[in-house]
């Protein structure tokens, strides 16, 4: 393959790639907007002040946030050509994505133990379908990353495999910007609300 | 024990799932009959590799093309056939009479009728034909990403199957093509037909979904070198606009869908009349995608006119820029306008008016690509030819829609008619006679570069001369019943309200397209017959404008084998007008190795695993759930493993395919 039909592949895939980011835009969009018509539909259970744990929530937060962080060093090692460091990094970004996923498991089970499932009320449906979905996108994010590694250290730092490096990584950033709206949106109106 | 194996492996499956009553055997037996005799063919001709190798594994997006049309005009007739049932039904079903189905029976009908119309026979002539032409028009080899195209394909099979499955195993949804809720909320529909509607659209519609994608950054990254975007032919911007829609709408369906599977398999309430649900949300959210869905039919449509009437009125198309920016507006207005579809909601009166209002708004847009074509009509040297007869068909089918749907935009006025007959004859005037027309022409149209021969002309205007009579005798009453307050999806009515005459009309006019579809199957029939006498050697069978008319009929594998370059509209029809001396030798093409695709089945593979989850989720048998999750992403990560999905097609044997046969499907 020539470097000119080289280069002009990878500008398909990451445009490609964004493309297809914007459309799990609008899917979270759509479940935004979903609980946005819902959230106060209780149906005489808790509402979110009631249920939310903002502590909790914020450590969530600052580890999902420093996982995006440490992603990045991987693939700047990646751009360089390091391939122990782009191991390192991305482990201890997988590290964290798990963490992140095992709290938020911890809150879902707390609430369903308190009898606060998604079948309690409209406003619980939505928010365990938005927030269970990014969670959903975070375990996707983990085995590609599992899938990523074995790659990188199979085969080493090739073209594809760097390509494929930038594109989770535009995957992982995309689900920390959709959790900063989640943590607005969900957790810190929804504290708010007396 | 017994029983709690059975759950295990089986969920809500058990022996009462298979069809009893005689209508829905006939149509279950015609499914496995087809099931059994299509493989006993292909072992008696020998053709399985043949299958495997040309077309099941292919990434091809012309054979690819080819395969979802092949599937849409089946599901044509399926759609077809329901539509005769539910007019026999209304035809016959007065006073004391109850006609020839039940209440419950064409209720599922009328779902699956509209189901089917719209996914899998609108939906795949339109992505058949982009595949076909989108490439060959911009000057490339090949999609953006090809086994990704092949994905979504077989997705769309996936779902269509899912459908016809529904008549052999379980029932189908009876809520309606849309399944508004609470009618399709657990309480009230507790059989699985409305998880077999949940699932064969979502799997087809993530397929499109995909499908958007690629053929954006296709259009968008792989022109060939001149072609700016104002330089495009309007069949590609056409897409281009409607690929824009699919990424905006079909994730809200693909929301809507798993909301719906939430409340009724999870116990959710999303929707549900209790527990704090809101079934008006679930009526905005997938109006938020049928709006825009609707455009996403017609726009492709709107491209393959604007190609058909240039053609054969031998003039560029009058006011490109205009017709341009037509379509963008469109885009564009087409996600204001979904509240339209309920006025009735209640939302008061400023919000209607401003839905009303831009439901007008948008009609300006589409009456000024109808003007556009009638002037390029105006002093052309016209030629008769069946895709110019569909075209004529749908701009007087079209505008009679059109205007009954201005009529609508009318908050007030569409307190009267909503949930009529008035509707049903509407929309189908712009799906049927706007879309599928458009689909139609453009399918005898670009006949001729894919298989090299040019269809039956005499048989073709036979077919639409049944289309459109049949299809204005089958819909002008229903304007008029719809005004008479015949409401849609009526089973029964009473024989003092004098309608009998009017449904028996429409159900003559079934029998008249009946017809056409008829000498359209003729018409494939006796084309592929006498293809000999047909053949198009000159790859331009109609004097074309547009680049895929000057490569070879039918086009070769890599499209061309040598990129063109392009410096103004209309490139190949300039290029013919400057070529000063036509017995001069043209310059000696200097041909390089192609970067083709290697085939592959796992875009196959992939939509198989997809049909088992589905299948799984519809009755609950949650090993097979697990099957199907785990077997879709080892096929993924397995694909992503291959470094080698491309090969090179050397120059020498480029020359030698360029010289000599050429390649034929049949």
């Amino acid at each position: 393959m020539s470097k000119l039909e080289a280069e002009d592949t990878d500008g398909k895939a990451i445009f490609g790639f964004w493309v297809y980011l914007m459309t799990d835009c609008v899917l979270f969009a759509s479940l935004f907007a979903a609980y946005a018509v819902l959230h106060n539909n209780t149906f005489g259970g808790p509402s979110g002040s009631q249920l939310f744990s903002l502590p909790f929530v914020l450590t969530e937060t600052l580890i999902l946030l420093t996982s995006s962080f440490t992603c990045g060093l991987g693939v700047l090692s990646a751009y360089n050509g390091h391939k122990d460091k782009v191991v390192a990094w991305f482990s201890v970004t997988f590290l964290l994505g798990a963490s992140f996923l095992a709290m938020e498991l911890t809150e879902f089970s707390h609430l369903v133990h308190d009898g606060n499932s998604w079948t309690r009320s409209g406003f619980l449906s939505s928010f365990f379908t938005l927030v269970g979905t990014h969670g959903l996108h975070i375990t996707v994010g983990l085995l590609w990353m599992v899938v990523l590694m074995l790659q990188v250290l199979r085969r080493g730092l090739g073209t594809s495999t760097v390509k494929r490096l930038t594109l989770f990584s535009l995957f992982w950033h995309f689900l920390d910007l959709v959790w900063i709206f989640i943590f607005t949106i969900v957790y810190l109106l929804g504290a708010l609300k007396i | 024990m017994n029983l709690f194996f059975a759950n295990a492996f089986l969920g809500k499956l058990n022996w009462s799932a298979l069809p009893h009553d005689p209508i829905t055997i006939f149509g279950a037996s015609t499914v496995v009959g087809g099931a059994i005799l299509v493989p006993c063919l292909l072992t008696y001709f020998k053709r399985w590799k043949w299958l495997w190798r040309e077309w099941l594994t292919t990434v091809d997006p012309k054979r690819i093309g080819v395969m979802y049309i092949v599937v849409a005009l089946l599901m044509l007739l399926r759609g077809l056939s329901d539509a005769a049932l539910l007019r026999t039904q209304q035809a016959t079903s007065v006073g004391a009479s109850h006609g020839i189905l039940s209440a419950n029976h064409f209720q599922q009908i009328f779902s699956a009728h509209g189901t089917i119309m719209i996914f899998f026979v609108a939906m795949g002539l339109m992505f058949g034909l982009i595949n076909l032409i989108v490439p060959l028009q911009i000057g490339s080899r090949d999609v953006a990403f090809p086994f990704l195209n092949a994905t979504s394909f077989w997705l769309f099979v996936a779902g269509m199957l899912l459908v016809n499955l529904s008549l052999v195993v379980g029932e189908f949804s009876a809520a309606g093509w849309l399944a508004y809720p609470p009618l399709s909320e657990l309480q009230f529909s507790p059989g699985t037909g409305v998880d077999y509607w949940i699932w064969s659209l979502q799997i087809a519609g993530i397929g499109s979904l995909l499908a958007g994608v690629n053929f954006f950054v296709t259009i968008l990254k792989m022109r060939c070198p001149g072609m700016s975007l104002m330089k495009m032919p309007l069949f590609v911007w056409s897409v281009l606009c409607a690929m824009v829609l699919v990424i905006f709408a079909f994730p809200i369906l693909t929301v809507t869908l798993t909301l719906l599977f939430l409340d009724r398999s999870m116990g959710m309430h999303f929707f549900t009349a209790s527990g704090g649900g809101n079934a008006m949300m679930y009526v905005n959210l997938i109006w938020a995608w049928g709006h825009p869905e609707v455009y996403i039919l017609m726009l492709p449509a709107f491209g393959v006119y604007s190609e058909v009437v240039a053609t054969f009125s031998r003039k560029r198309l009058f006011g490109y820029t205009s017709m341009v920016w037509a379509l963008i507006a469109i885009t564009f207005l087409s996600f204001s306008v979904w509240l339209h579809h309920f006025f009735t909601m209640g939302a008061g009166a400023d919000v209607n008016a401003f839905f009303g209002i831009m439901t007008g708004v948008i009609a300006i847009p589409t009456g000024v690509k109808i003007f556009n074509w009638l002037a390029t009509m105006y002093r052309g040297r016209i030629l008769f030819a069946t895709p110019m007869f569909w075209f004529m068909g749908f701009v007087v089918t079209f505008t009679i829609g059109g205007v009954a749907g201005v009529l609508m935009s009318v908050p007030a006025i569409d307190f009267q008619v909503h949930n009529t007959l008035f509707l049903v004859a509407h929309f189908h005037m712009m799906i049927v006679g706007g879309a599928v027309f458009g689909y139609f022409a453009g399918i005898t149209y670009w006949f001729p570069k894919i298989f090299g021969f040019r269809l039956n002309e005499w048989l073709g205007k036979k077919a639409f001369w049944g289309w459109f009579v049949g299809f204005l005798l089958a819909f002008v009453p229903l304007y008029i019943l719809g005004l008479m307050g015949a409401t849609r999806r009526l089973d029964h009515y009473d024989a003092s309200l004098g309608w009998q005459p009017l449904f028996i009309v429409a159900g003559v006019g079934v029998i008249v397209v009946l017809a056409g579809v008829g000498f359209q199957v003729l018409q494939f029939v006796v084309s592929i017959m006498q293809r000999q006498a047909n053949l198009d050697t000159t790859g331009d069978p109609w004097n074309g404008r547009t680049l895929e008319w000057s490569t070879a009929s039918p086009a070769p594998f890599y499209n061309y084998a040598v990129i063109p370059q392009v410096t103004e509209r209309d490139a190949f029809w300039a290029a013919k007008q400057a070529a000063s001396d036509p017995d001069e030798e043209p310059a000696k093409p200097r041909y390089e190795d192609i970067l083709m695709p290697k085939n592959t089945p796992m875009g196959l593979f992939i939509a198989a695993f997809a049909f088992a989850f589905g299948f799984a989720a519809i009755w609950h048998i949650i090993w097979l759930a697990v099957v199907g999750l785990f077997g879709v992403i080892i096929c993924i990560i397995v694909r992503a493993s291959d470094d080698e999905p491309e090969y090179y097609v050397k120059a020498a044997e480029v020359k030698k395919i360029e010289a000599t046969a050429k390649e034929h499907y049949l």
